[in-house]
């Protein structure tokens, strides 16, 4: 034993003699995390998130969240001599005369979109895997819950520079609540302590950004982690992996040595975007002042989806008794938005309710396996996507040189004819690669060898799917291939259902999955045997 | 009148003519010396009275470029025609703006005259405007530099007026049915300014009522400054917003990221 592990050993030592722990930490390290890069696509979001707080307290030093009028004195010469608040001063001067502000800004805000990005990205790994069931519902609650909060956190950031983008996105803001009905005037009153701008948002978009919020986001983090770390994480069918254990790394050092090494991956990624590509140059848009705005206004690209449903809304509105209740806003910036999380929220129990699946899962499915889920995906990113495309008409439409009123309306007839179409076409392939998988494993894999027969038939040599791949495909493990006719199915109350060790595998609405125990190989299939030695 | 004069002149004889021509040949001689004399003695004063014969020089060259290049669509007398405008009192100003933008002479009939390679030199520019301030006058270039107005105003100028559709960076933006309000980090001093005064298509006018000659060199100051600015951030993304800033994340940032994860979620 060396002098360091010596060492190490008498003050972890003291620790335990005093705090006690030892076996519970000890426990901990080994805990194991299942192996897959897909994984960790959530720590993005997290080592994102830890960025934001390291870079967001060096910007708090020197940001002033004041509207206080003040007359630049700093080094941008364009805007020296200008009025504007202390805010906008301030983030001129974290810009240009702080040591390292500007890098530390971009840095920020490129985190800012990746951490939403990353979220993103983590939710469409647990959707299409399904590893929102049961016993998971309510950490994708929490995550749903996180997607919230980061929109909220990163629209209260862009207001913060009181530049001219960013005092637009208030006043759009102060719009929206504006359109609901019966409390819109007293919910923006409340917000904005008054008539637009006034003079108190920007301390209370401070306070919400810098302490309420991420305080929430936080909180959140930890009960999402700690609900993975009690519940186990997810794992796909493979060699030895059950629906009750979990086959991978142990926490230490295995997986804490990539998760470290991650963390400055991300890092360096984020510190490159904010080095070398510039975002939101504040000295160019100007302080802000309401009576101006900039061609091409667009939210961050995570709100741009309602910038977009916005303006593919038709004008409507519902005028009567001396009210006027604006459709054109409330519908794509209220209610669409509200819908959609709800929707997001719920789908865990919508989706138990339909597939009248109850059952435990820790076993991951994969997204061809599942056809329908994966189409009502597809099928809600096409949405997503298309309202996302119509929140920057404006600009694709000068950098292509479109005429933006075309493409509003392919964008509206887009928006309710792609997603059913992207919905028939994805499930389509998911069908497709099942076919593909179960002639994988029943003709096996071509050898490129063509035997001749004595008869002079030419036919094709395989050889069989490794195990581990097809315990992968289909999650039954051990089960030889030809297993021969099917045992009959008892007869009675109760056998219905030929009751599988695995999940619940019938032909419901979600899984059309093929199930191969009832294509048997060689006996009673002539289509199968053909694929099994193909004439050439 | 003269044909009586000489009809009378005939029926009095030859030495009256003689007498005649030889009081036309005084007179020419008187002229030609007045003439000489003139312009050895008024020597100094002649650069002076050159320049409306450089003028008229220029207005005629400009006339013939007109009527070789122009003409086809606004007519041999400027009235406009198939398919051009009448340029009279467009002033020179219009014809600048159009002609140094690359925008005339257009090459079809399109929602909106493109910007294209220039097809004159300055000085036909010049001869050209002259022809058309001939006739009908209008705005025209102000006298000094164009851009040695106040930078600050003319930034605060840009903003309330040119950012709503050319974009706070001058980047351009969208009209409505393929219309669209150029980037101007290709437009020279003499195009912005000249564009404010002309109010080219889409463009709002801005006539020295609305904007003061010292606000036009201003806002061309501002223009210039900003287009030929460094983006000091790094790269500048066009300079479209959040909606190239959006598309570098995702194109750029989570491929990145993606891809690492692959390679580290590999490493087993």
């Amino acid at each position: 034993m060396s002098v360091l592990e010596k060492g190490a050993d008498t003050t972890a030592g003291w620790f335990d003699d005093r705090l006690g722990g030892a076996g519970y930490i000890r426990k901990s390290l080994n805990k194991v995390f299942p192996d897959h890069w897909s994984f960790m696509l959530g720590e993005i979001a997290l080592y994102s998130f830890i960025i934001l707080l390291l870079t967001g307290t060096y910007l708090s030093f020197f940001y002033t969240p004041s509207l206080t009028e003040v007359v630049y004195d700093g080094s941008y010469i364009p805007l020296k001599g200008v009025t504007m608040s202390q805010a906008y001063e301030s983030t001129l001067n974290i810009s240009f005369d702080v040591r390292g502000g500007l890098i530390m800004r971009q840095i920020h805000h490129w985190a800012a979109l990746l951490f939403m990005a990353a979220i993103v990205v983590h939710l469409a790994r647990v959707f299409f895997t399904g590893a929102f069931r049961k016993p998971r519902e309510l950490n994708w609650v929490i995550g749903t819950l996180l997607l919230v909060m980061g929109i909220v956190e990163g629209f209260a950031g862009y207001s913060l520079p009181d530049d001219l983008l960013s005092g637009t996105g208030a006043r759009i803001a102060n719009g929206i609540a504006l359109s609901i009905p019966v409390i819109g005037s007293w919910a923006a009153f409340l917000v904005f302590g008054g008539e637009y701008p006034g003079t108190a948002i920007l301390d209370r978009l401070y306070a919400l950004h810098i302490f309420v919020v991420p305080l929430l986001i936080l909180g959140l983090i930890t009960f999402h982690m700690l609900m993975v770390w009690y519940q186990k994480h997810t794992q796909f069918a493979g060699p030895g992996r059950t629906e009750h254990n979990v086959v991978g790394s142990r926490l230490f050092p295995g997986y804490a040595a990539k998760a470290g090494g991650f963390f400055f991956l991300v890092f360096a990624v984020l510190a490159a975007l904010g080095g070398l590509a510039q975002i939101n140059p504040v000295w160019l848009y100007g302080p802000y002042n309401p009576s101006q705005v900039s061609a091409g206004s667009q939210p961050d690209w995570y709100v741009g989806f309602l910038d977009g449903s916005t303006r593919l809304m038709p004008p409507w509105e519902i005028s009567g008794f001396g009210y006027t209740v604006p459709l054109s806003v409330l519908i794509p910036t209220v209610v669409l938005p509200g819908v959609l999380f709800t929707l997001l929220g719920l789908y865990p129990w919508i989706e138990a309710r339909i597939s009248k699946d109850k059952g435990y899962h820790n076993l991951l499915d994969r997204p061809r396996d599942k056809p329908v889920r994966t189409a009502i995906g597809a099928m809600t990113i096409t949405f997503y996507v298309v309202l996302m495309i119509a929140g920057g008409n404006d600009v694709i439409a000068s950098v292509f040189h479109l005429s933006i009123n075309t493409m509003t309306w392919v964008l509206r007839i887009g928006l309710f004819v792609l997603p059913p179409v992207v919905y028939f076409l994805t499930k389509r392939a998911c069908l497709s690669l099942q076919r593909s998988d179960q002639e994988l494993i029943h003709h096996g894999i071509e050898t490129g060898t063509i035997r001749r027969l004595p008869n002079g038939e030419f036919v094709e040599e395989t050889v069989p799917l490794p195990e581990v791949y097809q315990v992968g495909m289909t999650g039954v493990e051990a089960e030889p291939l030809d297993a021969g006719p099917e045992t009959p199915a008892p007869v009675g109350p109760g056998y219905e259902q030929p009751q599988l060790a695995q999940a619940p595998d019938r032909d419901g609405f979600f899984s059309s999955r093929r199930k191969r125990e009832k294509v048997p190989v060689e006996s009673d299939a002539p289509a199968l045997e053909q694929t099994g030695s193909r004439k050439v | 009148m003269n044909g009586q004069v000489v009809n009378k002149v005939s029926t009095r004889g030859r030495s009256r003519r003689r007498s005649r021509l030889s009081g036309i040949a005084v007179i020419m001689l008187a002229l030609v010396a007045v003439g000489s004399l003139y312009t050895a003695v008024a020597a100094p004063s002649s650069a002076q009275e050159s320049e409306p014969a450089n003028q008229s020089m220029k207005v005629q060259e400009g006339r013939d470029l007109f009527l070789s290049g122009c003409s086809t669509c606004h007519g041999l007398n400027l009235a406009g025609g198939a398919g051009g405008p009448s340029l009279i009192g467009v002033g020179a100003s219009s014809v600048i703006f159009q002609v140094e933008s690359g925008r005339m002479p257009l090459a079809a009939g399109v929602q909106q005259a493109p910007r294209k390679d220039v097809r004159y030199t300055t000085e036909q520019i010049d001869a050209l405007a002259a022809y058309i301030d001939s006739n009908g006058g209008g705005p025209s270039l102000p006298s000094g530099s164009l851009t040695d107005g106040d930078l600050q105003l003319g930034g605060a100028l840009f903003r309330t007026n040119c950012a709503s559709c050319h974009n706070f960076a001058g980047s351009g933006g969208a009209l409505t049915y393929g219309k669209y309000a150029p980037e101007l980090e290709q437009a020279s001093a003499r195009v912005i300014y000249t564009a404010m005064q002309s109010g080219p298509e889409s463009m709002p006018r801005y006539g020295d009522n609305q904007l003061t000659v010292e606000e036009k060199k201003a806002i061309t100051r501002y223009v210039r400054y900003i287009t030929e600015a460094e983006d000091v951030g790094g790269a500048g993304l066009g300079r479209y917003g959040p909606l190239t800033e959006g598309l570098v994340a995702w194109v750029v940032g989570v491929v990145a990221l993606v891809a690492l994860t692959l390679w580290i979620g590999a490493r087993a």
